[in-house]
Protein backbone atom coordinates (compact mmCIF):
# COMPACT_ATOMS: atom_id res chain seq x y z
CA UNK A 1 0.00 0.00 0.00
CA UNK A 2 1.16 3.53 -0.83
CA UNK A 3 0.38 6.79 0.89
CA UNK A 4 1.87 8.93 -1.84
CA UNK A 5 2.42 6.62 -4.78
CA UNK A 6 3.69 9.32 -7.08
CA UNK A 7 6.57 10.34 -4.83
CA UNK A 8 7.28 6.86 -3.51
CA UNK A 9 7.69 5.41 -6.99
CA UNK A 10 9.12 8.43 -8.77
CA UNK A 11 11.55 7.36 -11.49
CA UNK A 12 15.16 7.56 -10.38
CA UNK A 13 15.91 10.14 -13.01
CA UNK A 14 13.15 12.41 -11.80
CA UNK A 15 14.04 11.76 -8.17
CA UNK A 16 17.67 12.83 -8.71
CA UNK A 17 16.49 15.91 -10.58
CA UNK A 18 14.18 16.84 -7.71
CA UNK A 19 16.90 16.18 -5.16
CA UNK A 20 19.38 18.41 -6.95
CA UNK A 21 16.87 21.21 -7.23
CA UNK A 22 16.03 20.92 -3.52
CA UNK A 23 19.67 20.55 -2.48
CA UNK A 24 20.66 23.73 -4.25
CA UNK A 25 17.78 25.52 -2.61
CA UNK A 26 18.43 24.28 0.93
CA UNK A 27 22.17 24.98 0.73
CA UNK A 28 21.51 28.54 -0.33
CA UNK A 29 18.80 28.88 2.32
CA UNK A 30 21.09 27.58 5.08
CA UNK A 31 24.01 29.74 3.95
CA UNK A 32 21.93 32.88 3.91
CA UNK A 33 20.06 32.33 7.16
CA UNK A 34 22.29 30.41 9.57
CA UNK A 35 25.61 32.05 10.59
CA UNK A 36 26.97 28.65 11.56
CA UNK A 37 26.70 27.40 7.98
CA UNK A 38 27.97 30.62 6.47
CA UNK A 39 31.09 30.42 8.63
CA UNK A 40 31.69 26.75 7.79
CA UNK A 41 31.25 27.33 4.06
CA UNK A 42 33.48 30.39 4.08
CA UNK A 43 36.22 28.56 5.92
CA UNK A 44 36.60 26.08 3.09
CA UNK A 45 35.86 28.66 0.43
CA UNK A 46 32.67 27.19 -0.97
CA UNK A 47 29.61 29.08 -2.13
CA UNK A 48 26.10 27.70 -2.59
CA UNK A 49 26.44 28.34 -6.37
CA UNK A 50 29.30 25.81 -6.47
CA UNK A 51 26.80 23.00 -5.99
CA UNK A 52 26.01 21.99 -9.56
CA UNK A 53 25.41 18.28 -9.18
CA UNK A 54 24.46 15.92 -6.36
CA UNK A 55 28.07 14.69 -6.26
CA UNK A 56 29.19 18.22 -5.43
CA UNK A 57 27.71 17.75 -1.98
CA UNK A 58 31.04 16.19 -1.01
CA UNK A 59 32.66 19.66 -1.00
CA UNK A 60 30.37 20.88 1.76
CA UNK A 61 31.69 20.55 5.35
CA UNK A 62 29.98 18.08 7.68
CA UNK A 63 27.78 19.06 10.60
CA UNK A 64 28.38 17.13 13.80
CA UNK A 65 26.41 16.65 16.96
CA UNK A 66 29.09 18.68 18.78
CA UNK A 67 28.42 21.59 16.41
CA UNK A 68 24.75 21.51 17.33
CA UNK A 69 25.52 21.54 21.05
CA UNK A 70 27.77 24.55 20.69
CA UNK A 71 24.98 26.72 19.35
CA UNK A 72 22.54 25.69 22.12
CA UNK A 73 19.71 26.51 22.24
CA UNK A 74 18.53 28.23 19.04
CA UNK A 75 21.73 28.89 17.10
CA UNK A 76 20.82 26.60 14.22
CA UNK A 77 17.35 28.06 13.65
CA UNK A 78 16.89 29.51 10.18
CA UNK A 79 13.63 31.31 10.96
CA UNK A 80 12.50 33.63 13.76
CA UNK A 81 10.95 31.88 16.76
CA UNK A 82 7.53 33.17 15.76
CA UNK A 83 7.68 30.82 12.77
CA UNK A 84 8.53 27.85 14.99
CA UNK A 85 5.46 25.93 16.13
CA UNK A 86 7.06 23.06 18.02
CA UNK A 87 10.37 22.31 19.69
CA UNK A 88 11.99 18.95 20.30
CA UNK A 89 15.20 18.14 22.01
CA UNK A 90 17.53 15.21 22.54
CA UNK A 91 18.17 14.13 26.09
CA UNK A 92 21.63 15.62 26.47
CA UNK A 93 23.02 12.74 28.49
CA UNK A 94 26.44 13.33 26.99
CA UNK A 95 26.52 17.11 27.18
CA UNK A 96 24.24 19.96 26.27
CA UNK A 97 21.05 18.86 24.55
CA UNK A 98 20.43 19.37 20.87
CA UNK A 99 17.41 21.56 20.17
CA UNK A 100 15.33 21.37 17.00
CA UNK A 101 12.53 23.71 15.95
CA UNK A 102 9.79 22.82 13.48
CA UNK A 103 7.87 25.25 11.32
CA UNK A 104 4.29 24.46 10.37
CA UNK A 105 5.55 23.08 7.09
CA UNK A 106 8.17 20.93 8.83
CA UNK A 107 5.37 19.28 10.77
CA UNK A 108 3.58 18.65 7.47
CA UNK A 109 6.70 16.93 6.14
CA UNK A 110 6.96 14.86 9.30
CA UNK A 111 3.31 13.81 9.04
CA UNK A 112 3.82 12.92 5.40
CA UNK A 113 6.87 10.70 5.92
CA UNK A 114 5.34 9.00 8.94
CA UNK A 115 2.07 8.45 7.05
CA UNK A 116 4.05 6.86 4.20
CA UNK A 117 5.97 4.70 6.69
CA UNK A 118 2.87 3.39 8.45
CA UNK A 119 0.88 2.87 5.25
CA UNK A 120 3.82 1.01 3.71
CA UNK A 121 3.49 -1.78 6.27
CA UNK A 122 -0.27 -2.00 5.83
CA UNK A 123 -1.62 0.19 8.63
CA UNK A 124 -4.98 1.82 7.79
CA UNK A 125 -7.70 3.84 9.50
CA UNK A 126 -9.18 0.55 10.67
CA UNK A 127 -6.19 -0.01 12.97
CA UNK A 128 -5.91 0.74 16.66
CA UNK A 129 -2.40 1.97 17.20
CA UNK A 130 -0.89 2.00 20.66
CA UNK A 131 2.00 4.45 20.86
CA UNK A 132 4.28 3.40 23.67
CA UNK A 133 7.17 5.63 22.68
CA UNK A 134 7.68 8.51 25.09
CA UNK A 135 5.66 11.64 24.36
CA UNK A 136 7.27 14.99 25.04
CA UNK A 137 10.55 16.54 23.94
CA UNK A 138 11.60 13.13 22.61
CA UNK A 139 10.42 12.81 19.01
CA UNK A 140 9.31 9.16 19.24
CA UNK A 141 5.83 9.56 20.68
CA UNK A 142 4.68 12.63 18.75
CA UNK A 143 6.26 11.48 15.48
CA UNK A 144 4.17 8.33 15.49
CA UNK A 145 1.19 10.31 16.73
CA UNK A 146 1.31 12.68 13.76
CA UNK A 147 1.68 9.81 11.31
CA UNK A 148 -1.22 7.83 12.77
CA UNK A 149 -3.36 10.97 12.94
CA UNK A 150 -2.68 11.67 9.28
CA UNK A 151 -3.79 8.25 8.10
CA UNK A 152 -6.78 8.32 10.44
CA UNK A 153 -5.99 5.30 12.60
CA UNK A 154 -7.38 5.13 16.13
CA UNK A 155 -4.61 6.36 18.40
CA UNK A 156 -4.02 5.13 21.94
CA UNK A 157 -1.47 7.73 23.12
CA UNK A 158 -0.30 5.84 26.18
CA UNK A 159 3.36 6.97 26.00
CA UNK A 160 6.17 4.91 27.54
CA UNK A 161 6.12 3.01 30.81
CA UNK A 162 3.38 1.57 33.05
CA UNK A 163 3.78 -1.91 31.68
CA UNK A 164 0.73 -3.50 33.30
CA UNK A 165 -1.53 -0.77 31.93
CA UNK A 166 0.00 -1.17 28.46
CA UNK A 167 -1.01 -4.81 28.41
CA UNK A 168 -4.48 -4.16 29.84
CA UNK A 169 -5.09 -1.57 27.12
CA UNK A 170 -3.89 -3.91 24.42
CA UNK A 171 -6.24 -6.58 25.68
CA UNK A 172 -9.28 -4.38 26.42
CA UNK A 173 -9.07 -2.03 23.41
CA UNK A 174 -8.00 -4.73 20.97
CA UNK A 175 -4.87 -2.85 19.92
CA UNK A 176 -3.72 -3.99 16.48
CA UNK A 177 -0.44 -2.07 16.13
CA UNK A 178 2.23 -1.56 18.77
CA UNK A 179 4.91 1.13 18.50
CA UNK A 180 7.79 1.17 20.98
CA UNK A 181 11.44 0.27 21.34
CA UNK A 182 12.20 -3.38 20.51
CA UNK A 183 13.58 -4.08 23.96
CA UNK A 184 10.40 -2.74 25.54
CA UNK A 185 8.32 -4.92 23.21
CA UNK A 186 10.15 -7.99 24.47
CA UNK A 187 9.67 -6.84 28.03
CA UNK A 188 5.94 -6.37 27.44
CA UNK A 189 5.65 -9.91 26.11
CA UNK A 190 7.52 -11.33 29.05
CA UNK A 191 5.54 -9.29 31.57
CA UNK A 192 2.19 -10.25 30.06
CA UNK A 193 3.04 -13.92 30.27
CA UNK A 194 4.90 -14.10 33.58
CA UNK A 195 3.18 -11.44 35.67
CA UNK A 196 -0.34 -11.37 34.26
CA UNK A 197 -0.83 -14.83 32.82
CA UNK A 198 -1.77 -13.35 29.44
CA UNK A 199 -0.51 -15.08 26.32
CA UNK A 200 0.86 -12.23 24.18
CA UNK A 201 0.21 -14.18 20.99
CA UNK A 202 -3.49 -14.30 21.90
CA UNK A 203 -3.84 -10.48 21.69
CA UNK A 204 -5.36 -8.84 18.61
CA UNK A 205 -2.00 -7.29 17.78
CA UNK A 206 -0.99 -7.81 14.16
CA UNK A 207 2.18 -5.78 13.74
CA UNK A 208 4.56 -3.34 15.31
CA UNK A 209 6.96 -0.60 14.33
CA UNK A 210 10.06 -0.73 16.48
CA UNK A 211 13.13 1.45 16.68
CA UNK A 212 14.95 4.23 18.53
CA UNK A 213 17.68 1.76 19.49
CA UNK A 214 19.93 -0.74 17.81
CA UNK A 215 18.51 -4.25 17.49
CA UNK A 216 19.15 -7.48 15.65
CA UNK A 217 17.36 -9.93 13.37
CA UNK A 218 17.31 -12.40 16.26
CA UNK A 219 15.34 -9.87 18.33
CA UNK A 220 12.94 -9.35 15.45
CA UNK A 221 12.26 -13.06 15.21
CA UNK A 222 11.77 -13.24 18.96
CA UNK A 223 9.26 -10.37 18.99
CA UNK A 224 7.41 -11.85 16.02
CA UNK A 225 7.25 -15.23 17.65
CA UNK A 226 6.14 -14.09 21.09
CA UNK A 227 3.36 -11.78 19.89
CA UNK A 228 2.58 -13.66 16.70
CA UNK A 229 3.00 -10.42 14.69
CA UNK A 230 5.13 -8.82 11.99
CA UNK A 231 7.82 -6.59 13.44
CA UNK A 232 9.16 -3.70 11.34
CA UNK A 233 12.19 -1.53 11.75
CA UNK A 234 11.88 2.26 11.87
CA UNK A 235 14.76 4.73 11.69
CA UNK A 236 14.97 8.37 12.53
CA UNK A 237 16.74 10.95 14.62
CA UNK A 238 15.83 14.21 16.26
CA UNK A 239 18.46 16.16 14.33
CA UNK A 240 16.85 15.21 11.03
CA UNK A 241 13.14 15.11 11.93
CA UNK A 242 12.50 12.24 14.35
CA UNK A 243 11.10 8.82 13.41
CA UNK A 244 10.18 8.45 9.75
CA UNK A 245 13.49 9.16 8.05
CA UNK A 246 13.40 5.54 6.88
CA UNK A 247 11.15 2.56 7.46
CA UNK A 248 11.02 -1.05 6.36
CA UNK A 249 8.44 -2.17 3.86
CA UNK A 250 6.69 -5.52 3.98
CA UNK A 251 9.72 -7.18 2.37
CA UNK A 252 11.59 -6.62 5.66
CA UNK A 253 14.75 -6.25 3.67
CA UNK A 254 16.20 -2.84 4.37
CA UNK A 255 14.63 0.49 5.31
CA UNK A 256 13.44 2.85 2.57
CA UNK A 257 14.74 6.36 3.00
CA UNK A 258 12.30 9.03 1.91
CA UNK A 259 14.83 10.45 -0.46
CA UNK A 260 12.74 13.35 -1.67
CA UNK A 261 13.11 14.80 1.84
CA UNK A 262 16.34 13.32 3.16
CA UNK A 263 19.45 12.91 1.05
CA UNK A 264 21.64 10.01 2.21
CA UNK A 265 25.36 9.48 1.81
CA UNK A 266 27.67 6.84 3.19
CA UNK A 267 31.17 7.93 4.14
CA UNK A 268 34.31 6.41 5.54
CA UNK A 269 34.02 7.57 9.15
CA UNK A 270 37.73 8.12 9.40
CA UNK A 271 38.56 9.98 6.23
CA UNK A 272 35.15 11.44 5.47
CA UNK A 273 35.45 10.20 1.88
CA UNK A 274 32.21 9.14 0.19
CA UNK A 275 31.67 5.40 -0.28
CA UNK A 276 29.61 3.75 -2.98
CA UNK A 277 26.29 1.94 -2.63
CA UNK A 278 26.74 -1.40 -0.93
CA UNK A 279 29.79 -0.31 1.04
CA UNK A 280 29.39 -0.04 4.76
CA UNK A 281 30.20 3.21 6.52
CA UNK A 282 28.68 6.12 8.38
CA UNK A 283 25.33 7.49 7.28
CA UNK A 284 25.31 11.21 6.53
CA UNK A 285 21.97 12.94 5.98
CA UNK A 286 20.93 16.24 4.48
CA UNK A 287 17.40 17.53 4.89
CA UNK A 288 16.10 18.70 1.53
CA UNK A 289 12.91 20.42 2.64
CA UNK A 290 13.25 21.41 6.28
CA UNK A 291 12.77 25.09 7.12
CA UNK A 292 13.17 25.42 10.89
CA UNK A 293 16.59 23.83 11.21
CA UNK A 294 18.00 22.79 7.84
CA UNK A 295 20.56 20.06 8.39
CA UNK A 296 23.41 19.90 5.91
CA UNK A 297 25.55 16.77 5.81
CA UNK A 298 24.77 15.71 9.35
CA UNK A 299 27.00 12.92 10.59
CA UNK A 300 24.62 10.44 12.22
CA UNK A 301 27.43 8.22 13.64
CA UNK A 302 25.24 5.30 12.55
CA UNK A 303 26.91 2.57 10.54
CA UNK A 304 24.98 1.10 7.64
CA UNK A 305 25.12 0.77 3.88
CA UNK A 306 22.86 1.82 1.04
CA UNK A 307 21.49 -1.37 -0.45
CA UNK A 308 21.93 -1.55 -4.18
CA UNK A 309 19.15 -2.75 -6.44
CA UNK A 310 15.42 -2.25 -6.61
CA UNK A 311 13.01 -3.38 -3.95
CA UNK A 312 10.21 -5.80 -4.79
CA UNK A 313 7.68 -3.38 -3.25
CA UNK A 314 8.14 -0.98 -6.16
CA UNK A 315 9.48 2.01 -4.22
CA UNK A 316 12.41 3.76 -5.82
CA UNK A 317 13.99 5.37 -2.76
CA UNK A 318 17.15 3.60 -1.71
CA UNK A 319 17.19 1.38 1.33
CA UNK A 320 19.64 1.33 4.20
CA UNK A 321 20.39 -1.94 5.90
CA UNK A 322 19.63 -2.34 9.59
CA UNK A 323 21.92 -0.07 11.66
CA UNK A 324 25.06 -2.07 12.33
CA UNK A 325 26.79 0.00 14.96
CA UNK A 326 28.05 3.43 15.89
CA UNK A 327 31.05 4.88 14.16
CA UNK A 328 32.47 5.64 17.59
CA UNK A 329 32.88 1.86 18.02
CA UNK A 330 34.83 1.51 14.81
CA UNK A 331 38.40 0.30 14.96
CA UNK A 332 40.90 0.63 12.21
CA UNK A 333 43.54 -2.03 12.07
CA UNK A 334 46.22 -2.19 9.40
CA UNK A 335 44.09 0.23 7.44
CA UNK A 336 41.01 -1.99 7.55
CA UNK A 337 37.81 -0.70 9.12
CA UNK A 338 36.11 -3.12 11.44
CA UNK A 339 33.46 -3.23 14.11
CA UNK A 340 33.16 -5.36 17.20
CA UNK A 341 29.78 -6.67 16.02
CA UNK A 342 31.43 -8.30 12.99
CA UNK A 343 33.67 -10.29 15.26
CA UNK A 344 30.73 -11.13 17.48
CA UNK A 345 28.80 -12.39 14.47
CA UNK A 346 31.66 -14.66 13.46
CA UNK A 347 32.05 -16.03 16.98
CA UNK A 348 28.36 -16.77 17.33
CA UNK A 349 28.35 -18.78 14.14
CA UNK A 350 30.45 -21.41 15.85
CA UNK A 351 28.40 -23.85 17.83
CA UNK A 352 28.77 -23.83 21.58
CA UNK A 353 30.92 -20.73 21.86
CA UNK A 354 29.72 -18.14 24.36
CA UNK A 355 29.20 -14.56 23.15
CA UNK A 356 31.70 -13.24 25.67
CA UNK A 357 34.71 -11.78 23.96
CA UNK A 358 37.17 -8.95 24.08
CA UNK A 359 39.31 -7.40 21.38
CA UNK A 360 42.82 -6.33 22.27
CA UNK A 361 44.81 -4.19 19.90
CA UNK A 362 48.57 -4.01 20.18
CA UNK A 363 51.42 -2.84 18.00
CA UNK A 364 54.40 -4.93 19.01
CA UNK A 365 56.64 -4.44 15.95
CA UNK A 366 55.20 -1.35 14.27
CA UNK A 367 52.41 -3.51 12.97
CA UNK A 368 48.92 -3.77 14.43
CA UNK A 369 47.95 -7.06 15.95
CA UNK A 370 44.46 -8.05 16.97
CA UNK A 371 43.91 -10.54 19.66
CA UNK A 372 40.40 -11.78 20.24
CA UNK A 373 39.86 -13.38 23.58
CA UNK A 374 36.96 -15.80 23.67
CA UNK A 375 35.74 -17.61 26.72
CA UNK A 376 36.01 -21.35 26.76
CA UNK A 377 32.68 -22.91 27.60
CA UNK A 378 31.69 -26.24 29.05
CA UNK A 379 30.31 -27.27 25.67
CA UNK A 380 33.46 -26.51 23.74
CA UNK A 381 36.06 -27.69 26.22
CA UNK A 382 37.81 -30.84 25.15
CA UNK A 383 40.38 -32.88 26.95
CA UNK A 384 42.47 -32.95 23.80
CA UNK A 385 44.91 -30.20 22.94
CA UNK A 386 44.43 -30.72 19.24
CA UNK A 387 40.67 -30.29 19.50
CA UNK A 388 41.04 -27.04 21.37
CA UNK A 389 43.59 -25.93 18.81
CA UNK A 390 41.15 -26.88 16.07
CA UNK A 391 38.45 -24.76 17.71
CA UNK A 392 40.87 -21.84 17.99
CA UNK A 393 41.81 -22.16 14.32
CA UNK A 394 38.18 -22.39 13.33
CA UNK A 395 37.42 -19.15 15.19
CA UNK A 396 40.43 -17.44 13.62
CA UNK A 397 39.41 -18.57 10.17
CA UNK A 398 35.77 -17.52 10.59
CA UNK A 399 36.75 -14.08 11.91
CA UNK A 400 39.26 -13.60 9.14
CA UNK A 401 36.61 -14.48 6.57
CA UNK A 402 34.24 -11.94 8.10
CA UNK A 403 36.54 -8.96 8.71
CA UNK A 404 39.20 -9.64 6.12
CA UNK A 405 42.23 -9.58 8.36
CA UNK A 406 44.11 -12.12 10.38
CA UNK A 407 43.50 -12.19 14.08
CA UNK A 408 44.88 -14.24 16.89
CA UNK A 409 42.27 -15.99 18.98
CA UNK A 410 43.05 -16.82 22.57
CA UNK A 411 40.74 -19.03 24.54
CA UNK A 412 40.38 -17.85 28.10
CA UNK A 413 38.73 -19.28 31.17
CA UNK A 414 35.01 -18.72 31.67
CA UNK A 415 33.80 -15.56 33.41
CA UNK A 416 37.17 -13.88 33.11
CA UNK A 417 36.02 -11.34 30.54
CA UNK A 418 34.30 -8.43 32.29
CA UNK A 419 30.52 -8.32 32.02
CA UNK A 420 28.78 -5.04 31.33
CA UNK A 421 25.33 -3.81 32.04
CA UNK A 422 24.23 -1.84 29.04
CA UNK A 423 26.97 -0.76 26.70
CA UNK A 424 29.79 -3.25 26.67
CA UNK A 425 33.40 -2.22 26.36
CA UNK A 426 34.67 -4.73 23.88
CA UNK A 427 37.83 -3.12 22.63
CA UNK A 428 41.03 -2.49 24.54
CA UNK A 429 43.44 -0.45 22.47
CA UNK A 430 46.98 -0.77 23.76
CA UNK A 431 48.59 0.66 20.65
CA UNK A 432 50.82 3.63 21.17
CA UNK A 433 50.22 5.94 18.30
CA UNK B 1 37.86 -51.31 33.18
CA UNK B 2 37.80 -47.65 32.25
CA UNK B 3 38.48 -45.14 34.97
CA UNK B 4 37.44 -41.52 35.27
CA UNK B 5 39.91 -38.77 34.62
CA UNK B 6 39.17 -35.14 35.34
CA UNK B 7 40.50 -32.49 32.94
CA UNK B 8 40.66 -28.78 33.67
CA UNK B 9 41.16 -25.92 31.24
CA UNK B 10 43.86 -23.58 32.49
CA UNK B 11 44.82 -20.29 30.99
CA UNK B 12 48.54 -19.67 31.02
CA UNK B 13 48.29 -17.19 33.82
CA UNK B 14 50.17 -16.91 37.05
CA UNK B 15 48.61 -18.82 39.91
CA UNK B 16 45.94 -20.73 38.00
CA UNK B 17 47.38 -24.17 38.70
CA UNK B 18 47.73 -23.28 42.33
CA UNK B 19 44.11 -22.07 42.42
CA UNK B 20 42.90 -25.33 40.93
CA UNK B 21 44.88 -27.49 43.33
CA UNK B 22 43.87 -25.35 46.30
CA UNK B 23 40.23 -25.83 45.33
CA UNK B 24 40.73 -29.59 45.31
CA UNK B 25 42.55 -29.53 48.63
CA UNK B 26 39.67 -27.62 50.21
CA UNK B 27 37.24 -30.19 48.87
CA UNK B 28 39.32 -32.96 50.46
CA UNK B 29 40.21 -34.51 47.12
CA UNK B 30 43.40 -36.50 46.85
CA UNK B 31 45.28 -36.62 43.58
CA UNK B 32 46.61 -40.01 42.51
CA UNK B 33 48.11 -39.05 39.18
CA UNK B 34 48.58 -35.78 37.38
CA UNK B 35 49.91 -34.32 34.16
CA UNK B 36 49.72 -31.05 32.27
CA UNK B 37 49.54 -30.67 28.53
CA UNK B 38 50.58 -27.16 27.68
CA UNK B 39 50.62 -24.87 24.67
CA UNK B 40 51.79 -21.27 24.63
CA UNK B 41 48.34 -19.97 25.59
CA UNK B 42 46.67 -22.58 27.68
CA UNK B 43 47.14 -25.87 29.43
CA UNK B 44 45.02 -28.89 30.19
CA UNK B 45 45.46 -30.30 33.63
CA UNK B 46 44.60 -34.00 33.72
CA UNK B 47 44.20 -35.87 36.96
CA UNK B 48 43.12 -39.14 38.45
CA UNK B 49 41.64 -38.40 41.85
CA UNK B 50 40.03 -40.43 44.60
CA UNK B 51 36.67 -38.63 44.22
CA UNK B 52 36.17 -37.49 40.61
CA UNK B 53 32.57 -36.27 40.93
CA UNK B 54 33.30 -34.20 44.03
CA UNK B 55 36.41 -32.83 42.35
CA UNK B 56 34.41 -31.77 39.30
CA UNK B 57 31.75 -30.10 41.42
CA UNK B 58 34.28 -28.18 43.51
CA UNK B 59 36.23 -27.02 40.47
CA UNK B 60 33.12 -25.88 38.62
CA UNK B 61 31.92 -23.95 41.62
CA UNK B 62 35.34 -22.36 41.66
CA UNK B 63 34.78 -21.18 38.08
CA UNK B 64 36.92 -23.75 36.25
CA UNK B 65 35.92 -25.47 33.03
CA UNK B 66 36.24 -29.18 33.56
CA UNK B 67 35.40 -32.40 31.84
CA UNK B 68 35.38 -36.01 32.87
CA UNK B 69 36.89 -38.36 30.34
CA UNK B 70 37.74 -42.02 30.41
CA UNK B 71 41.18 -43.53 30.47
CA UNK B 72 42.67 -46.82 31.57
CA UNK B 73 45.11 -47.50 34.39
CA UNK B 74 47.72 -50.09 33.53
CA UNK B 75 50.07 -51.98 35.82
CA UNK B 76 53.58 -52.05 34.33
CA UNK B 77 56.59 -54.11 35.38
CA UNK B 78 58.86 -51.71 37.23
CA UNK B 79 62.03 -52.49 35.26
CA UNK B 80 63.66 -51.36 32.02
CA UNK B 81 61.40 -52.04 29.06
CA UNK B 82 58.24 -52.42 31.15
CA UNK B 83 56.26 -49.69 29.45
CA UNK B 84 57.84 -50.35 26.07
CA UNK B 85 56.42 -53.84 26.21
CA UNK B 86 52.89 -52.51 26.55
CA UNK B 87 53.37 -49.93 23.84
CA UNK B 88 54.65 -52.63 21.50
CA UNK B 89 51.39 -54.53 21.92
CA UNK B 90 49.42 -51.42 21.05
CA UNK B 91 51.65 -50.63 18.10
CA UNK B 92 51.27 -54.13 16.71
CA UNK B 93 47.53 -53.82 17.00
CA UNK B 94 47.43 -50.47 15.26
CA UNK B 95 46.29 -48.49 18.28
CA UNK B 96 47.43 -44.87 18.68
CA UNK B 97 48.37 -43.58 22.11
CA UNK B 98 47.02 -40.12 22.73
CA UNK B 99 48.79 -39.59 25.99
CA UNK B 100 50.32 -41.44 28.87
CA UNK B 101 51.44 -40.40 32.33
CA UNK B 102 52.38 -42.07 35.59
CA UNK B 103 50.75 -42.51 38.95
CA UNK B 104 52.42 -41.26 42.09
CA UNK B 105 52.13 -44.69 43.73
CA UNK B 106 52.88 -48.22 42.83
CA UNK B 107 50.55 -51.15 43.08
CA UNK B 108 52.56 -53.88 44.75
CA UNK B 109 55.65 -54.36 42.61
CA UNK B 110 54.15 -52.68 39.56
CA UNK B 111 54.33 -49.10 38.40
CA UNK B 112 51.02 -47.61 37.32
CA UNK B 113 50.41 -45.54 34.22
CA UNK B 114 47.40 -43.71 32.83
CA UNK B 115 46.80 -44.44 29.19
CA UNK B 116 44.50 -42.91 26.65
CA UNK B 117 44.27 -44.27 23.14
CA UNK B 118 42.16 -43.66 20.10
CA UNK B 119 40.16 -46.82 20.88
CA UNK B 120 39.77 -47.61 24.55
CA UNK B 121 37.53 -50.66 24.15
CA UNK B 122 39.91 -52.37 21.80
CA UNK B 123 42.87 -51.47 24.01
CA UNK B 124 41.21 -53.03 27.03
CA UNK B 125 40.40 -56.25 25.15
CA UNK B 126 43.87 -56.64 23.75
CA UNK B 127 45.74 -55.85 26.95
CA UNK B 128 43.54 -58.16 28.94
CA UNK B 129 44.04 -60.93 26.42
CA UNK B 130 47.79 -60.47 26.84
CA UNK B 131 47.45 -60.76 30.60
CA UNK B 132 48.30 -57.11 31.35
CA UNK B 133 46.89 -55.94 34.66
CA UNK B 134 44.30 -53.16 34.41
CA UNK B 135 42.91 -51.39 37.46
CA UNK B 136 39.21 -50.67 37.82
CA UNK B 137 37.91 -47.49 39.45
CA UNK B 138 37.51 -49.15 42.81
CA UNK B 139 41.15 -50.22 42.84
CA UNK B 140 42.22 -46.70 41.90
CA UNK B 141 40.12 -45.14 44.67
CA UNK B 142 41.69 -47.49 47.23
CA UNK B 143 45.27 -46.80 46.27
Amino acid sequence: MFWNKEMETLSLEKLRELQLERLKKVVKYAYERVPFYRKKFDEVGIKPEDIKSLEDIKYIPFTSKADLREVYPFGMFAVPLSEIVEIHSSSGTTGKPVVMGYTKNDLEVWKEVMARSLTMIGITREDIIQIAYGYGLFTGGLGFHYGALTIGATIVPVSAGNTRRQIELMRDFGTTVLCCTPSYALYLAEYAKDEMGIDPSGLRLRMGSFGAEMWTEEMRREIEKRFGIKAYNVYGLTEIIGPGVAHECQEQNGLHIWEDHFYPEIIDPETGEPLTDGERGELVLTTLTKEGVPMIRFRTRDITSLLPGECACGRTGRRIERIRGRSDDMIKVRGVMLFPYQIEQAILEIQGVEPHYQIILTRPHHLDEIEVQVEMSKETFSDEVREIEALRKKLEKRIEETVGIRVKVTLVEPKTIPRFEGKAKRVIDKREI
Amino acid sequence: MKIKQISVFLENKKGRLYEALKTLAQAGVNIRALSIADTSDFGILRMIVNKPEEAKKALEEGGFTTKITHVIAVGVRDEPGGLAEILKILYENDINVEYVYAFVEKSGEEALVVLRTNNLEKTIDILQAKGVKLLDSKAVENL
